[in-house]
């Protein structure tokens, strides 16, 4: 069978653009709208055509309101649809925090099932693009701190179709983080060297048609045996950069889904390694990072055989002329895998 | 340049505090029967002098006068009227039944009940509403059963909501009645996108929004008058304008010399200002905005004036910030009372069948309450399985929740 599915070669812009076009095909109640999102096809093209084939019914431009976007997107939820809704910048999606967090979040909960949410906020995050304070930052954690939502990040567009497919299906609300840095190729920090597009990487070949990723599955991006790197988006790729340069074998798991996630797959890598380094863009303090480093510590206390790492974002805003000085690099990365697995 | 004077900031005060009168002028009121009745397809820029002056059906002798006199069935009247005092009826029991500390909160609506049944008579069954915590009439005139409600109330047993709200969070899928939130305002732009969902679906159902005077003021109010001009989505966006929110008065809110009603206006929605105390007038504009919802006309928003008779809930005591006979001395009067007025004088309704229907209601209530109270009240501890309270947080339970109620031990 898997012989006969055709693949294409596609960036993440492409793939996203492919669920969605799969899904609206699909599903009748599926609808995709936002700033820019219609006509122009999105600032950065992941919905383009999307509206001309579909009509403007269900692909739409929406006023520069984040709250009413996600607040609309809750009503056509209550109604029936399966909304897929687009944050410009994950920079910019505090104003609908409220909307996110107080409704979509709890609605079936506060209702007991009489009304559900089955809603996905597409969102750009993370940086690497000189993109400043307000086109860079990472905010999951803000999200996977709030019960009832399932927060998803890709790192490849193999995965961001599929995650975005099985995301748009999932009758909970989905945030879905898309590092931007990796729409035209993977990204490994080196900004020094020109980037390599998704073409020349086997996880640029898509299927064309209908698949998923399930949720709550992480991946094992580089099997290993010394260290554990737990790694999603952008730093899945810095992390493998750091493991080639340093020499260190290390068994890099792309969490895709943060919350919830799949601990089984984490806990039996850092059983059998005795060491865990966690990557992560956004700032340490209370980061998606402290998770990780609680669950690690919980779990396999008795197998560690060094302190946990953590290397993230300075706890500072995202600067923009220092931009290679805040994020986590493969050199900040791979010192933080010898700390690991010299102690 | 002139050297101007110190700039002084302007905190707007209502007339009225504890011991001293309120000055009522500021309403902006128009005799029974004044203002006109434009077509349904009224362009919304054409409804400026309707959002600066008032709807009223009911004249102060009871007679029904105007452009505005709707086209309704007498029973549905007596229906609205039964609704109302049933409503009525059920608050204060309730309240008792707080201050019996069977339940923890509660919030009535008195002086409010004309809104949210005339409104929903003037709805199809299948119309949602998405309504605040002060629209219990919706629920009462839809039948949606009292027990029901009341279970919710006391977080007992058989509470649909399975102890997990405030009480007066209903939900009520089945009767249109969307899943109230603590947090104000939100359910006014989800109106429009379930409005707009049913356009995109080719759908005849319209959407019915609800806010109160204070809650204009966050910006989900604003967004929503946005989002329903942007797409013409069918949707009655009501203002319930009760002059209070908890202890502050609606100028604080931005009504000082404005109506809400303008808002819609500069917005581009038709809008309407209506006499929140006259069944008749709140139907028949509701009938208004619905038709015109319905024919793909676009939005309408409504202010509705009234007053907030009861104290903003259970844990607040109004006489602490304005005059303890307010309402007495408000301009439009009880809704009870003056469609009661106006029943009788249509020969439709007399005293006795009042106090008889008030008696027989008084009753339903009680038994309501007795059997809502065989399956617990908060004073009886008789609540849902603490079990539940991990339950349809997701559709299915991951797992760190299982282990979690595992680790409660059930």
């Amino acid at each position: 069978m898997a012989e006969n599915i055709v693949k294409t070669s596609m960036t993440m812009i492409q793939a996203l653009r492919s669920a969605m076009d799969v899904m609206m095909e699909k599903d009748d109640n599926v609808v995709v709208f936002g700033q820019d999102v219609g006509y122009f096809g999105g600032v950065f093209r992941c919905t383009e055509g999307l509206q001309k084939k579909y009509g403007k019914s269900r692909v739409f431009d929406t006023p520069i309101s984040e709250g009413g976007i996600v607040g609309v997107a809750i009503g056509m939820g209550a109604y029936g649809l399966r909304p897929c809704i687009e944050i410009q910048f994950a920079d910019y999606i505090y104003p609908a925090y409220d909307q996110i967090v107080s409704e979509a979040a709890r609605l079936r909960y506060r209702s007991a099932g009489d009304f559900t949410a089955p809603i996905t906020i597409r969102t750009p995050c993370g940086g690497g693009i000189y993109g400043g304070q307000t086109h860079s930052q990472s905010p999951e954690a803000v999200f996977a701190h709030v019960c009832g939502l399932r927060t998803v990040m890709p790192s490849n567009p193999y995965d961001a179709k599929g995650l975005l497919i099985a995301s748009i299906e999932n009758d909970d609300p989905v945030i879905f983080l898309e590092p931007k840095r990796l729409y035209n190729g993977p990204f490994d920090g080196h900004h020094d060297k020109p980037v390599v597009p998704w073409s020349q990487n086997p996880l640029g070949e898509v299927p064309e048609g209908y698949y998923t990723v399930p949720l709550d599955k992480a991946a094992v991006f580089r099997p290993g045996k010394q260290l554990t790197v737990l790694a999603y988006g952008t730093m899945v790729w810095v992390s493998e950069a750091a493991a080639r340069e340093t020499g260190i074998d290390a068994e890099i798991i792309d969490l895709r889904s943060l919350w919830p996630l799949d601990l089984d797959t984490i806990l039996e890598s850092v059983k059998k390694t005795g060491r865990c380094v966690v990557v992560h863009e956004a700032t340490r303090t209370c980061g998606f990072g402290a998770e990780l480093v609680s669950l690690v510590q919980e779990h396999c206390f008795y197998h560690l055989e060094a302190p946990i790492e953590r290397v993230t974002g300075w706890d500072t805003p995202y600067p923009h002329a220092q931009e290679w000085a805040y994020f986590p690099g493969p050199a900040r990365v791979g010192a933080a895998f010898k700390r690991a697995v010299e102690a | 340049m002139s050297k101007g004077e110190p700039l002084r900031l302007h905190v707007p005060e209502p007339t009225g505090r504890p011991g001293c009168a309120t000055d009522f002028s500021y309403l902006r009121l128009s005799p029974a029967g004044a203002v006109r009745r434009p077509d349904v397809d009224v362009a919304p820029m054409d409804t400026r002098d309707l959002a600066y002056s008032l709807i009223s059906v009911i004249d102060a002798e009871g007679n029904a006068v105007g452009p505005w006199v709707p086209q309704i069935d007498i029973e549905v009247v007596r229906k609205g009227l039964r609704a109302m005092m049933k409503t009525r009826i059920f608050d204060s029991r309730m309240l008792m039944a707080q201050r019996q500390k069977k339940m923890s909160f509660y919030m009535q609506s008195l002086g409010e009940e004309a809104i949210g049944t005339a409104q929903a008579l003037a709805l199809n069954e299948d119309d949602m509403c998405f309504p605040t915590y002060r629209q219990q009439s919706i629920l009462v005139v839809r039948d949606y059963p009292m027990v029901d409600m009341i279970c919710q109330l006391m977080s007992n047993e058989r509470d649909p909501l399975k102890g997990r709200q405030l009480p007066v969070m209903y939900s009520v899928k089945k009767a249109g009645f969307f899943s109230i939130s603590g947090n104000l305002a939100t359910q006014y732009i989800q109106a429009v996108g379930w409005g707009m969902a049913s356009a995109i679906k080719g759908d005849t159902k319209i959407a019915s929004a609800w806010i109160g005077d204070g809650a204009t003021a966050e910006a989900d109010f604003d967004t929503a008058l946005t989002f329903a001009h942007v797409y013409r989505a069918p949707v009655i966006l009501n203002v319930v304008n009760n002059q209070w929110a908890i202890s502050t008065f609606q100028a604080i809110a931005g009504g000082e010399d404005t109506t809400f009603a303008a808002r819609g206006v500069g917005c581009g929605i038709a809008s309407l200002r209506v006499d929140g105390n006259d069944f008749l007038a709140v139907y028949a504009a509701s009938c208004w905005a619905a038709e015109r919802a319905r024919r793909n006309l676009g939005p309408c928003l409504i202010e509705w004036v009234t007053y907030r008779a009861g104290p903003h809930s259970t844990s607040d005591d109004p006489s602490k910030y304005r005059p303890g006979d307010d309402w007495s001395h408000f301009p439009l009067g009880d809704p009870i009372a003056r469609l009661k007025q106006y029943l009788i004088k249509a020969g439709a309704w007399s005293e006795q069948e009042h106090e008889e229907t008030q008696k027989r209601l008084e009753a339903e209530v009680l038994a309501a309450q007795k059997e809502a109270e065989q399956y617990g009240t908060m004073a009886s501890g008789h609540t849902f399985s603490p079990a539940e309270m991990f339950d349809g947080i997701y559709k299915d339970m991951p797992e760190h929740l299982r282990v979690q109620r595992q680790q409660l031990g059930i």
